[in-house]
């Protein structure tokens, strides 16, 4: 059924046809409406699933935990502020590896205080061992979510989808929403794990020296989880006609000076792209979907045969610069390719990434020597 | 076990904790779960933060309990316990306890906030603290639940405690929650009677659990169940109930012994000025007359 | 407990921290700087040392309390706690 929703709604729909169990949240601008939205499916028993009005986020996800642990099928969904408050339990639900499901709504961290779409809130939770994704519309957050529970349930390790607040969550779009039978043939019950059991009792989560060998464990995992999502996506194409790749490639087969960047301010990009082309300058586009496990060959493939490379990061890491412009430089180094990366931070704080200032970013790719740091589009004068 | 008729007292024999953990002699913490456990019975899963009792619960690959426990973060004993409730709802599983077991860190501070979302919720799950005033796992520091008056690595002598020991149980009081109990190792049987009533109940019940420490309140060992008894006797922790915010039932009599007896076993201690032991006595005869005002 | 795990390489490990081995193996009496004396003579059967034993090193066999010295920390609150002074302390001889 085709409905015109936003994309915090398209959330609750797909947690909704995920037929979630636990869930548990705490409301925060800009994800606010996802949890109304949740609390109302619960209370009326379209959803049966128990709701927790927890009293903090960092509840919100010990809840998420504790309920997976018993082998529930579980969701939450925050923000910024909201996420940063979760971090320790990040790594618990990681550590313990659960299949947890969370949609974080992009958020600009405090201070000072803005409540507009910044990449900084997740990306600052690169190292917890979640899978992250990021999204552009409103129908791939509603795949996404529906595809993470089998991806978790599978590699059984927690996934982040990522939406940028207000520019996505806010806006109203046309999103198919599948028959339930058909989301039921692609997500059955979660397939049985280890869970706490009064018949079989262990502990869960002990003091170890073991600590390497687990970690190692988690990494062989999340090295899988690149093979397995491109598996998974293909699946989801098979039965929904849709698919998204852990990276998306817009005219980048033979283009000079390719664009890389993730969430919505990719399709700005295509549109300047088109106008290049029509003037006769070759401009591809690389959204980057999937940011953990960084799928760098995936990158580095379609990258690797143009001339420049220029990033644009909504997104920034005092002291460093953008985020997916060091890990788009590291994966190039790791194939010994020389090409030059130009970094770009923009659109902080929600501000728009017009294509203006795309057309400026090319520009300056051409003009400007790569010194290696990053330049700054949109200060306010 | 093959019962000798002689003994007397209410107390339920399986043993529920392995031989073999790794508490210290004497330790009070170890005795609570001991006897929380004949409580509660087998079908029961455990959550426990970082504490005395998550290192006494053993490392991996070993577990010293014979139920299913979780290791959870410090500050989540009690929403920790009200996932598992939630999961064992929908699952449709209605005859497991889930029990919560903090210390007095874990629960006065760093997990008060959740464990108020708990009780404010109703939450079905049973709450223990065991309180040994102090952070004892990390090195006896000091908690909001150590006394004025107390030696703590932190409040390091002659600076000690000035501030007295938080009210935990007037704030759990506040919460209205169907059942609340003070208890001490020091009484097995009236323990374990108090878990045993708890069980019958459902929503939110808390325990505060008077678990002498011997490493950190510097007594030797075989002294913790004398201890124990004396912190009641002398009204330094009284033994009560209260159902539903508001129905005081005292369980222990009135305290005859004087708290000079309770105090001169304890090194932690050894700074008390005859101030401090003149403050702690009107505080606890205000507490005394206060609950028998409650109980009427 | 879970006896399918082992330490013996990555694959059979569980994938986290999922503890499979009781603490039974642990001998904590080797702690012991005091040893428990019991004088079945002097004994009364009440029980008390059983109900108080934080390691649940005493037990009841044949309707008489024994104290296992594998798990024994020394202490020292059975004596204690005992009304007929039947638990006697001495100084472990290693
Ligand atoms: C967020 C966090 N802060 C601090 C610690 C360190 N820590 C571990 S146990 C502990 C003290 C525990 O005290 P309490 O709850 O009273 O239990 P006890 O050890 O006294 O039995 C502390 C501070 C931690 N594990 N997590
Ligand atoms: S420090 Fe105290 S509470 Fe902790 S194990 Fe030792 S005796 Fe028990
Ligand atoms: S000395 Fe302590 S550990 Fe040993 S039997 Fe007596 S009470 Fe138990």
């Amino acid at each position: 059924m085709k409905k015109v929703i936003s994309a915090n709604q398209a959330v609750s729909y797909a947690v909704l046809a995920a037929k979630a169990q636990v869930i548990a949240a705490y409301p925060i601008t800009p994800q606010s409406s996802i949890v109304e939205m949740l609390s109302g499916f619960c209370a009326t028993g379209a959803l049966q699933a128990k709701f927790i009005n927890v009293e903090s986020e960092h509840s919100a996800m010990a809840a998420c935990i504790s309920a997976s642990v018993m082998g529930a099928r579980t969701f939450t969904a925050t923000s910024s502020q909201g996420l940063a408050l979760m971090h320790e339990l990040l790594h618990y639900a990681s550590g313990l590896r659960l299949p947890i499901v969370m949609a974080n709504v992009n958020r600009a961290l405090a201070s000072p205080f803005n409540l507009k779409a910044d990449l900084s809130d997740s990306l600052s939770q690169r190292d917890t061992g979640w899978l992250q994704f990021y999204c552009e519309s409103g129908q791939e957050v509603f795949d996404t979510i529906i595809q993470s529970y089998r991806i978790s349930e599978k590699l059984l390790l927690p996934v982040m989808v990522n939406l940028e607040g207000f520019i996505l969550s806010h806006t109203y779009e046309i999103v198919d929403l599948p028959e339930q039978s058909q989301i039921d043939l692609f997500l059955p019950p979660a397939p049985a794990r280890e869970c706490l059991d009064v018949d079989n009792p262990c502990m869960f989560g002990s003091t170890t020296d073991y600590y390497i060998n687990f970690r190692y464990k988690m990494h062989q995992d999340m090295e899988e989880a690149k093979t397995f999502c491109s598996e998974i996506d293909a699946e989801f194409k098979k039965v929904f006609g849709r698919d998204y790749g852990l990276v998306s490639t817009y005219l980048c087969e033979d283009a000079d000076l390719i664009l890389v960047t993730a969430g919505t301010i990719a399709g700005t990009c295509r549109v300047v792209a088109d106008r290049c082309r029509a003037k006769g300058m070759k401009v591809g586009v690389l959204r980057v979907r999937m940011f953990r496990p960084f799928p760098g060959k995936q990158i580095c493939e379609p990258l690797r045969k143009a001339k420049k490379v220029a990033v644009i990061d909504r997104d920034f890491s005092p002291g460093c610069g953008g985020i997916f412009a060091q890990e788009v430089k590291a994966s190039l180094q790791g194939i010994n390719c020389g090409l030059p990366v130009y970094e770009f931070i923009a659109g902080l704080g929600g501000k728009d990434v017009t294509d203006k200032d795309i057309e400026l970013i090319i520009e300056q790719t051409h003009k400007m020597p790569n010194r290696g740091e990053s330049t700054w589009i949109g200060l306010l004068k | 076990m093959d019962r000798p008729a002689q003994i007397k007292f209410p107390i339920p024999e399986e043993e529920l904790v392995y031989s073999g953990h790794t508490a210290c002699p004497g330790c009070g913490a170890a005795l609570a779960m001991k006897y929380v456990l004949k409580g509660l019975g087998p079908r029961t899963i455990i959550v426990i933060p970082p504490s005395c009792m998550g290192t006494i619960a053993a490392g991996f690959p070993f577990s010293s309990l014979k139920i299913p426990v979780l290791r959870i973060p410090f500050e989540s004993t009690a929403i920790s316990a009200s996932g598992i409730r939630a999961a064992l709802d929908v699952m449709g599983k209605e005859d497991i306890h889930v029990l919560a077991w903090a210390g007095d860190g874990g629960t006065f501070d760093i997990g008060l906030q959740a464990l108020s979302g708990s009780a404010e919720r109703n939450d079905n799950i049973i709450y223990v603290c065991y309180d040994n005033e102090g952070y004892m796992n990390t090195g006896i520091q000091r908690s909001s639940s150590t006394p004025a008056g107390a030696w703590t690595t932190t409040t390091p002598a002659p600076f000690v405690k000035d501030t007295p020991k938080k009210d935990i149980v007037r704030i759990m009081a506040a919460h209205n929650i169907p059942y609340i109990a003070t208890a001490s190792i020091g009484y097995p049987a009236d323990l374990i009677r108090k878990v045993k009533k708890a069980k019958e109940i459902g929503g939110t019940r808390f325990i505060l659990i008077f678990s002498p420490c011997p490493t950190g309140w510097r007594y030797s060992p075989e002294m913790t169940i004398r201890l124990a008894k004396l912190g009641t006797e002398t009204g330094i922790f009284p033994l009560y109930e209260i159902e539903n915010g508001e129905k005081y039932t005292l369980s222990s009599k009135r305290s005859e012994k004087p708290l000079r007896d309770y105090f001169a076993l304890q090194g932690r201690f050894r700074n008390l000025t005859k101030e401090n032991l003149q403050q702690f006595e009107e505080r606890v005869e205000k507490e005394r007359e206060y609950l028998k005002r409650l109980a009427g | 407990m879970k006896k399918r795990y082992s330490l013996k390489s990555l694959d059979t490990l569980p994938i986290t921290a999922i503890s499979f081995i009781t603490t039974e193996g642990n001998e904590t009496g080797e702690w012991r700087s005091q040893r428990p004396i019991l004088d079945q003579e002097k004994c009364n059967r009440c029980g008390l040392c059983w109900m108080y034993c934080p390691d649940n090193a005493i037990h009841a066999e044949g309707g008489a309390f024994q104290i296992s010295y594998t798990y024994c920390k020394g202490c020292g609150i059975c004596a204690k706690e005992c009304p007929r002074g039947a638990i006697l302390i001495e100084k472990e001889e290693r």
